[in-house]
């Protein structure tokens, strides 16, 4: 056959569900908590950091990712890396348009 | 031309086209309309851009003859405007993008890896339809007055100044784009799940790993015009202000979401016409491809290189300097994987024993005109010489020398390539040489003065010129008129073939690949049994002993 | 003689005689039938990260460009609603990855229970959604249809918000880059629930075919892979809640 198939044989259950909703209501909890502090320029690191993390959760647990094959793992990291593509990219001719004044 | 031919064909006095086949399966329009084999999908494709293909190309005959004249005399600018944008979105989305993978590719790709059907064959359908959806609203738009913006929308023209219908456009195009994500994840899909046992990635034809790369581009960055065409229709509707400087907007932003999908789809067009090149110049060589591996990867490699450098589009736009700077880099880089193609497929010709069939005509017609079209596209990477060349005929002549000498020789060579298979029938080999070489030359005409009017200063787009650019100006037409009878031709033959056509055989080329060992045309399902792949790619050792235990089988037998 | 290949596989044949009735016919086994779906829908994602990514771009540039416009613009969002909203995806998110497991694990009535909770979440969280429009409606402050500057240009106009976040008043140049932030804001947010719309129609759909036992006798894959298409619209807000709503909430 052509890829072997690894991930229909492991059925995550309620546990790691449960423990995982916990994980993200406190983390929504503590990014909206975080943004009534005045941080400077931490606070949209900070906030991004926590999105991406809760994203990270969903994508390897929901997502039954952390259980599936490479080749989803590849799928999912190709997916992050053309958009952060599109992004930095195009933010290098924003950026330095009038060097300094940002 | 030689005489020499590796053509065999059987016996014509007893052959005869195999009665069950994907064409006499079913009968009847709604088991066209409603199938879900990916052959006769491929053929509603394939009659659906020859049709738009030829729009474009009356298109593009009333581009040249109002460029007869200097004076804007044949039509009014305006409408001048119109026919050239129209041109371009029908050639570049109703013509290049699907040509090779929803012909060729559909109907190929499952028999090269020993598959029965695409993975989803339904999706493969709806794909279609959505080609037709958008086409039949490019067409509507035509009717209605056309817009005028170039096919490139570019704003704040297209959102701001101009009454024309950019939103049908715009639709039509969005349309189409689904059509293409569509066929691009199915390919993906197909390739890596579906291959039969004994086919690893490196024994698959390059033209697999072609489309793999271009399949990898067209779900990647398709989305990115998508929604590019989203934001200019509410800009221009509602009035948003994303590309508005009146509200801070940044007409630029428009163009870097439009080019960094329009970038890769010049490797989405181009990647496939290189798969097909790869098979012909083994088949007509007798030699395997030389370099399989760097070929592979080349391909690859221009895919995800090409996804860096959408700015070289831009750059007298306004975007700042460094990032020209950074562009112009990444483009010299992304010139390195098809120079290796070019090199590979070189050397797969050295020592091999050439024949002159009319594939191989279209292939050399390929590898010499890419090349050129390749290399001037280093002048416009450099962003020096850009800025004098851009958005003169030089980047007119560039696109086309690799889109028309490359890709749509790429698409000839592989359409008479593939027809016995498809058809079972072989095309008439003289008039379909003639026919190359008539192309060739018109070819050539028509596009190569344009460099030098490039180069002497006349701007794209304009209906009118000065007055001493009108000689290299007729030669283009003269050229172009040469051209069309060029295209002309093979409709003509190849539609004769299918009645009167010889009977092909299973294999009438002596290819390598899985396709050629089953009848021509193929059963609906392909094969009757699920093949097992026990040798590498273009393999000819492995087709020889093949012939000849075949030999021994029937003289044993007798 | 229409195929002279090398060997052949007896497998197909006495594999036909006993496959399962939703196996199509150009798949070998389920399992590669099931693992090409799974793969499909990941690519057809990564298509609507790229289409949202095009939306997050301009966010981006236009967030730098005027920041003093998003973030009073910002505070306009009422981050009660816009945190409550995003509880109820997490949790309806939860409540799908266990309708995926009760599919697995042939628990039909489970299933049904788990389907129709993410569907009334999704649900709440909609009509959230359109109460929230509705303040900006009334408010003016919806781009195209008579924007209205004025809360931004003399901030005690508009007395609920000003009474936490004392804003100072924009400068009018600044002032009309709030209109930008709106846009971006109804964009982002509008398509995110168009896609949550789309969603909940196949739910409605699924409950049916759930309570016949459609997905609870071996064949998950529908479930699975619908599921993976929810995930990613939570994922989603998940960014723009943390992006639109809390850009700075501190006085």
């Amino acid at each position: 056959m052509s890829e072997p198939n690894e991930h229909a044989h492991t059925i995550v259950g309620p546990r790691v569900y449960v423990t995982i909703l916990f994980a993200l209501l406190v983390g929504t909890a503590l990014t909206v908590w975080a943004s009534f502090i005045d941080l400077g320029f931490w606070n949209p690191i900070i906030a991004l950091a926590i999105a991406t993390t809760k994203a990270t959760l969903v994508v390897l647990y929901f997502m039954h990712v952390r259980y599936s094959s490479k080749l989803t793992m590849l799928t999912v990291v190709a997916g992050i890396f053309m958009f952060l593509t599109l992004v930095s990219l195009t933010l290098a001719d924003y950026i330095s348009r009038a060097w300094g004044s940002w | 031309m030689s005489s020499d031919t590796i053509v065999r064909l059987p016996d014509q006095a007893t052959a005869r086209i195999p009665k069950d086949n994907y064409l006499t399966r079913e009968n009847g329009i709604l088991s066209w309309l409603l199938t879900s084999d990916h052959k006769r999908i491929a053929i509603l494709y394939l009659a659906s851009i020859t049709f738009f293909f030829f729009i474009g190309g009356a298109l593009a005959g009333l581009i040249r003859l109002e460029l007869l004249t200097p004076q804007s005399d044949l039509m009014a600018t305006d409408t001048y405007n119109k026919v050239f944008t129209m041109h371009g979105v029908i050639m570049i989305f109703f013509f290049l993008v699907p040509s090779v993978p929803a012909t060729l590719g559909n109907f190929l790709i499952p028999m090269m890896i020993g598959a029965k059907d695409l993975a989803l064959p339904r999706i493969n359908l709806l794909s279609w339809y959505l080609y037709m959806a958008g086409g039949l609203l490019a067409l509507y738009t035509m009717a209605v007055g056309g817009v005028d913006t170039g096919w490139t929308f570019t704003t704040p023209l297209s959102t701001h100044y101009v009454n024309t219908n950019v939103l049908t456009t715009g639709l039509a195009v969005f349309v189409a784009g689904f059509s293409s994500i569509f066929t691009g994840l199915n390919f993906v899909v197909t390739i890596h799940k579906m291959r039969a046992p004994g086919m690893t990635w490196f024994r698959l034809p390059l033209f697999v790993w072609a489309h793999y790369a271009a399949s990898i581009l067209m779900v990647l960055a398709t989305p990115v015009v998508a929604i590019s065409i989203v934001l200019i229709a509410l800009e221009r509707t509602i009035g948003i202000g994303v590309f508005d400087p009146t509200k801070g907007g940044d007409p630029l932003l428009f163009q870097h979401l439009f080019w960094f999908y329009s970038h890769p789809a010049v490797y989405i067009m181009i990647l496939p016409g290189m798969g097909v090149i790869s098979e012909v110049i083994s088949t007509f060589s007798r030699k395997r491809v030389f370099g399989y591996t760097a070929v592979a990867f080349s391909s690859v490699a221009i895919a995800v290189f090409g996804f860096f450098v959408w700015a070289h589009h831009m750059f007298i736009m306004g975007i700042s300097n460094y990032a020209v700077l950074v562009f112009s880099l990444l483009t010299m880089l992304v010139a390195v994987p098809s120079a290796i193609k070019i090199f590979n497929w070189t050397f797969t010709l050295y020592k091999g024993s050439i024949t002159f069939e009319t594939p191989m005509l279209y292939t050399f017609g390929f590898m010499g005109l890419f090349t050129i079209g390749g290399l001037t596209g280093v002048f416009l990477g450099t962003s020096g010489t850009d800025i004098h060349l851009t958005e003169t005929y030089f980047i007119v002549a560039h696109f086309h020398f690799v889109m028309v000498g490359g890709m749509l020789m790429a698409f000839l060579a592989g359409i008479h390539f593939w027809w016995p298979k498809i058809t079972g029938r072989m095309y008439p080999e003289k008039i379909s040489q003639l026919a190359a070489v008539v192309t060739f030359i018109g070819f050539n005409f028509t596009f190569f003065p344009q460099f030098i009017l490039g180069t002497l200063g006349m701007p794209r787009r304009y209906a009118s010129y000065p007055p001493e650019f009108q000689i290299l100006n007729v030669f283009s037409t003269a050229g172009a008129t040469i051209l069309g009878v060029g295209y002309l031709l093979p409709v003509l033959y190849l539609v004769w073939s299918l009645k009167y056509g010889a009977v092909a055989g299973n294999n009438p080329w002596q290819a390598t690949g899985l396709e050629w060992q089953t009848q021509s045309p193929p059963l609906t399902e392909n094969f009757v049994e699920m093949p097992i792949m026990d040798h590498e790619a273009y393999d000819y050792e492995w087709l020889e002993k093949q012939e000849r235990e075949k030999e021994k089988e029937v003289t044993s037998a007798g | 003689m229409p195929d002279n290949l090398v060997h052949s596989a007896d497998a197909a044949s006495s594999a036909h005689d006993e496959h399962p009735p939703y196996l199509r016919h150009h798949f070998n086994s389920a399992e590669q039938q099931a693992d090409a779906s799974n793969f499909a829908m990941w690519l057809f994602l990564l298509t609507e990260v790229m289409f949202f990514g095009g939306l997050f771009t301009a966010y981006l540039i236009y967030r730098n460009w005027y920041f003093p416009a998003f973030v009073a613009g910002s505070h306009q969002l009422n981050v009660v609603w816009g945190a409550t909203n995003t509880l109820v995806l997490i949790l309806s998110s939860f409540t799908m990855a266990m309708g995926v497991w009760c599919a697995e694990t042939r628990r039909r009535k489970g299933l049904v229970l788990c389907l129709s909770l993410t569907f009334i979440l999704g649900l709440a969280f909609l009509g959230i959604k359109s109460v929230e429009y509705r303040e900006k409606i009334e408010k003016h402050h919806v781009p195209g249809f008579h924007y209205s500057m004025q809360s931004f240009l003399d901030p005690q106009s508009d007395p609920e918000v000003y009474a936490e976040y004392h804003d100072k008043p924009l400068t009018p140049d600044m002032a009309v880059h709030t209109e930008l932030y709106f846009s971006l804001y109804f964009l982002m947010t509008g398509m995110h629930a168009l896609h949550m719309i789309i969603g909940i129609g196949i739910l409605g759909f699924m409950i049916l075919r759930a309570r016949a036992g459609a997905y609870t006798a071996g064949h998950v894959t529908f479930v699975e892979n619908f599921g993976l298409y929810w995930h990613f619209v939570d994922i989603i807000w998940i960014y723009l809640f943390a992006l639109l709503y809390l850009i700075s909430r501190h006085a």
